[in-house]
């Protein structure tokens, strides 16, 4: 149980979150018309006869989209309903060509779902909450209005025009800004896996309806408003905390919240009022009489799961159990789909040039992985996606030092200047001499340098003062840029001042 | 020579085939008598160069030795329903008026590929709502057919499909494309004394044609005889992947299964259909029809179709409701007229658009179907009204266990006066009353000409098959055709 509260002048308020999802579907062409779908096109450039509505022009139904919308609710355990049926939801707007959107909402595709959360990402141990999902359907997007084109006109760009959303509506489960955002992560995250939609908020293919009322705990839900196409997890995680602010003041100063839609201003980081309930359209839904009802066969459904990915948390289970990582470190790696996909071909990819098998491997791997990659990226302003190291590279560098050609310490270096050229590791190390010595001719003579060049230190390491050991370690690697092999120089120091 | 414009569909054809004529004498003639009709205002646009141009590429096919096509050498009437490239598509409305689509309806497309030509795109009620072609932007069709009082008062076409009807009846076509929502292709022919048939529900595909009610539309021929309207609605029929209710079935050739011979066959004649109101004169054709039926071969048996009383109300709530819908997107935002006055928003733009765009008739049904399917009383009326419709496919499949085809009068009156029933609509909406049925179960329906009344007006018979049988009702038209012996033509007056 979350405990979240916001404190009130009359005593804690708890706030409850439903929130609804709308996720552009991936596919190569529209909901009802064979248009494509491609981000950033030209205004108007990717409009079919359908999308533009004109007369006598009739939707059908792509294959694809609805194989997508299937697969999702899959992903998140729901229920599939095999007969399904899309419904017109009219009203008129210059982005809606044909004065109605066809929605589903008598009978959706997709019905009752769950998805779990970790309730603080920086203790994977700690507790989770099962989040529940109350139904998925498809429904096409509308187009774009552009007011700043022409002084007194707005432009209408109907490319997104019948593109395929899914409207993902959770349960009113979740009770802070905290839950609220898990909550979307891991929907982004599982929707990704899925691949039934790429979860680029900042594109706006993944948008969210945020809902949200308080109350007395234990007392029934209050009167909720929803906050619209907020397009961050930060944003939504933002509006619940606003919002619920708002709620609690206007109550507590006697005043009554209104069922409502709200826009969120993230510069001023508040909400205001879209329209109220009475304002509300009479969207007059009704089937769509243009398509007949949506049955799906035990064919389909079997494809379908059969071509589901593992998903995040059968694969975070899995990197714990199997790959032997840390909590941790599993949930880092399983929390974004091309993050685990780099880690998996870092690890198989290592595992077949030391010929060993993945589970001895894939520790270091992740450890190198999470500390040193993501950390170096991290300075360049870089993530994985743009990173000039690929998982063949990132394992010859963990061969390297596998087979003590070179130490951590060096392989930090070799990293710099991997990313800095692209050259591979072995390359670098060989041009740059980077090669740990082993010759124990060479240790030899820099350690006896190095105890020459500090008699009074090795009187004092002799009297006692252990702690110098570190110091002769060091000074030994530093004469020898690092590349003496650290177990030998410790050998070899150890022989030396005993 | 005999006049090329008294043939129909099947005579102008073989004749070209066989070179007695060729196609462009035959796209000459009609155009001719379509230039000398201004008077019946059965076109809205006529293209007489895409008729020739047609015909030329006809003939020009016959000489190189090619197949011609099931409608080869063929000119016709094209209901301005259907879009056609670059020749302007109105349905008959102001909002529409100069709209010239750079797409090509499925259906009309397949008619130029089966060797059809285009003689014009005809006159209707607007976007299809009338049931006396009074409704038109473009002024009413008038009737080629006068009472034989020596009135001379202009008569009603019949809608939807008036110019359809008109046309066909007054020479100025062999055929033409009608569509047919709740009667709109039955009831016009009878009222002109030609044949018409509606086939079942997704035969033809709907892609490209300005929706009226998308559960209900269905395009089909209307032509002089049964058998013209075989060979056109083969060439209309097939399966659209544009059209997700399309019916994905091979089309039957229709015109080589024709037969008159009904022995074996069952005809049911419902006795819920025997309604007040009905003209004496139609229920004498309604008797004669059964006894042609019977001589036929057929056996008679009487059905009861129990619903029927609310097939109306269940008509008028459903296919407003849809139309309601349909016709947002004429919006004065992509295409068509837009009335932007100064200093309107969005909203006044709608508001002066669809008020100077649309007729008294379309407003009319675009209120009933926003009523029926706004909050609170979606359940009472829309829900309702699709109850009934269940109900009523069910009567019919009921019936159909005890026969093969359903027989009963096309429309409970002959043609009446222009400007008799505009100010009644509910009257007007009473002469769908036998058609209806056939259109919420989406069952092929055919009329068929079955004599003259005692005005000397045309009267139909409307035959009802089985979905998917529309071999089943040509044959029994073309029993009752063979019959009737149904010669008569208006007198030409224009």
């Amino acid at each position: 149980m979350s405990n979240y509260r916001i404190e009130g002048t009359t005593g804690e308020w708890e706030v409850v979150i439903g929130l609804e999802v709308h996720a552009q579907v991936t596919s190569q062409s529209k909901l009802f018309s064979g248009a494509a779908t491609a981000f950033g096109a030209e205004p108007n450039s990717q409009v079919s006869l359908v999308d533009a509505a004109m007369p006598g022009m009739l939707p059908v139904p792509n294959r694809e989209c609805i194989r997508q919308a299937v697969r999702t609710g899959m992903a998140v355990g729901a229920k599939i309903n095999k007969w399904s049926r899309f419904d017109r939801k009219n009203y008129f707007y210059a982005d809606l060509p044909q004065g109605y959107q066809i929605s589903q909402l008598y009978h959706p595709l997709v019905g009752e779902g769950s998805l779990e959360v970790i309730l603080d990402e920086k203790d994977p141990e700690g507790s989770t909450k099962t989040i529940g999902i109350e139904r998925i359907h498809v429904e096409q997007d509308a187009g774009k209005l552009m007011h700043d084109q022409h002084p007194t006109m707005s432009y209408v760009d109907l490319n997104r025009s019948g593109v395929a959303l899914m409207e993902i509506v959770s349960r009113p489960d979740m009770r802070s800004p905290a839950e609220a955002g898990a909550y979307l992560s891991k929907l982004r995250s599982i929707l990704r896996y899925v691949g039934s939609c790429d979860g680029n908020m900042d594109q706006g293919s993944m948008r969210a309806d945020v809902n949200v009322s308080v109350r007395k705990p234990g007392e029934p839900f209050g009167t909720r408003t929803e906050t619209k196409n907020v397009n961050s997890v930060r944003f939504v995680m933002a509006v619940v905390e606003s919002e619920a602010r708002r709620q609690v003041d206007l109550i507590e100063d006697g005043g009554t919240v209104v069922q409502e839609t709200r826009l969120y201003d993230p510069d001023k980081n508040t909400t205001r009022s879209m329209r109220s309930k009475e304002d509300a359209h009479d969207y007059r839904y009704f089937p769509d009489p243009d398509l007949l009802p949506l049955e799906l066969d035990d064919a389909f459904l079997e494809d379908c799961k059969a071509s589901l990915p593992e998903l995040p948390d059968a694969k975070r289970h899995r990197y714990e159990t199997a790959l032997g990582l840390s909590a941790y470190n599993a949930g880092v790696l399983t929390a974004d789909v091309e993050t685990a996909r780099w880690f998996e071909a870092l690890v198989a990819a290592a595992a077949a040039k030391a010929g060993k098998g993945e589970a001895e491997l894939a520790k270091q791997a992740s450890n190198w992985l999470i500390s040193e990659l993501f950390g170096a990226l991290n300075k360049l302003g870089k993530g994985l996606a743009d990173s000039p190291v690929t998982p063949q590279g990132g394992a010859e560098l963990l061969a390297l030092i596998a087979d003590g050609t070179i130490s951590g310490s060096i392989a930090k270096q070799v990293l710099e200047k991997m990313l800095e050229t692209g050259d591979g590791a072995g390359a670098i190390v060989e041009r740059e001499g980077l090669k740990q010595t082993t010759d124990t001719g060479a240790i030899e003579a820099a350690v006896d340098a190095v105890l020459a060049a500090n008699a009074d230190k090795v009187a004092q390491y002799k009297d006692g003062k252990d702690a110098l050991f570190g110091f002769f370690v060091g000074q030994t690697m530093k004469a020898m840029q690092g590349k003496g092999n650290p177990g030998l120089v410790n050998q070899v120091l150890k022989a030396k001042l005993s | 020579m005999t006049d090329l414009t008294e043939l129909g569909v099947a005579a102008i054809r073989d004749g070209v085939a066989a070179g007695d004529f060729t196609a462009v004498e035959v796209a000459e003639g009609f155009n001719a008598n379509v230039a000398a009709a201004a008077a019946l205002n059965t076109f809205i646009v006529t293209t007489p160069e895409k008729a020739l141009d047609a015909a030329r590429a006809t003939d020009a096919r016959r000489a190189a030795g090619q197949p011609l096509g099931k409608m080869g050498g063929v000119p016709i009437g094209m209901k301005d329903l259907f879009a056609t490239r670059g020749v302007q598509t109105t349905a008959a409305s102001h909002i529409l008026e100069g709209f010239t689509p750079e797409y090509e309806s499925t259906v009309s497309q397949k008619l130029w590929n089966a060797g059809a030509g285009m003689l014009g795109k005809l006159n209707l009620d607007q976007f299809a709502m009338g049931s006396s072609n009074e409704t038109s932007y473009f002024g009413n069709v008038i009737s080629p057919w006068r009472r034989n009082d020596g009135g001379n008062a202009p008569l009603a076409p019949g809608g939807s499909s008036g110019g359809s009807s008109a046309a066909v009846a007054a020479r100025l076509a062999p055929a033409a494309t009608g569509t047919d929502t709740g009667g709109s292709i039955r009831q016009p022919a009878a009222f002109t004394g030609i044949s018409g048939i509606k086939p079942t529900y997704g035969r033809c595909s709907r892609w490209g044609i300005v929706a009226f009610a998308s559960s209900l539309d269905q395009a089909g021929p209307m032509a002089r005889d049964v058998r013209d309207c075989a060979i056109m609605l083969e060439a209309m029929a097939g399966f659209d992947p544009k059209d997700a209710t399309s019916l994905d079935m091979p089309v039957p050739d229709w015109e080589a299964a024709l037969s008159g011979d009904l022995r074996g066959k069952k005809v049911g004649i419902p006795r819920e259909y025997r309604m007040d109101g009905t003209d004496a004169d139609v229920l004498a054709s309604w008797d004669a029809g059964i006894a042609w039926l019977k001589d036929a071969g057929a056996e008679v048996v009487d059905v009861s179709l129990p619903h029927t009383k609310y097939a109306l109300p269940a008509y008028y709530i459903i296919a407003p409701a849809e139309a309601s819908s349909n016709l947002a997107r004429y919006d004065g935002v992509r295409y068509g007229l837009r009335d932007l006055p100064d200093g309107a928003g969005l909203q006044d733009m709608y508001a002066a658009t669809r008020a100077a765009g649309f007729g008294a008739e379309v407003k009319r049904r675009i209120m009933i179907g926003t009523y029926v399917l706004s909050a609170g009383f979606y359940d009472a009326y829309y829900t309702q009204a699709q109850k009934v419709r269940t109900l009523i496919a069910q009567d019919f499949a009921n019936a159909f266990t005890l026969c093969d085809v359903i027989l009963a009068p096309t429309a409970p009156t002959a043609a009446f006066g222009l400007g008799d029933m505009v100010s009644d609509p509910l009257a007007m909406y009473l002469n769908d009353v036998f058609a209806v049925p056939a259109s919420l179960a989406g069952l092929p329906a055919m009329s068929v000409p079955a004599g003259l009344n005692k005005q000397g007006l045309p009267l139909g018979l409307q035959i009802i098959g089985k979905a998917f049988d529309e071999q089943g009702v040509l044959n029994a038209g073309l029993a009752i055709e063979a019959r009737a012996q149904f010669s008569a033509k208006p007198d030409k007056w224009w």
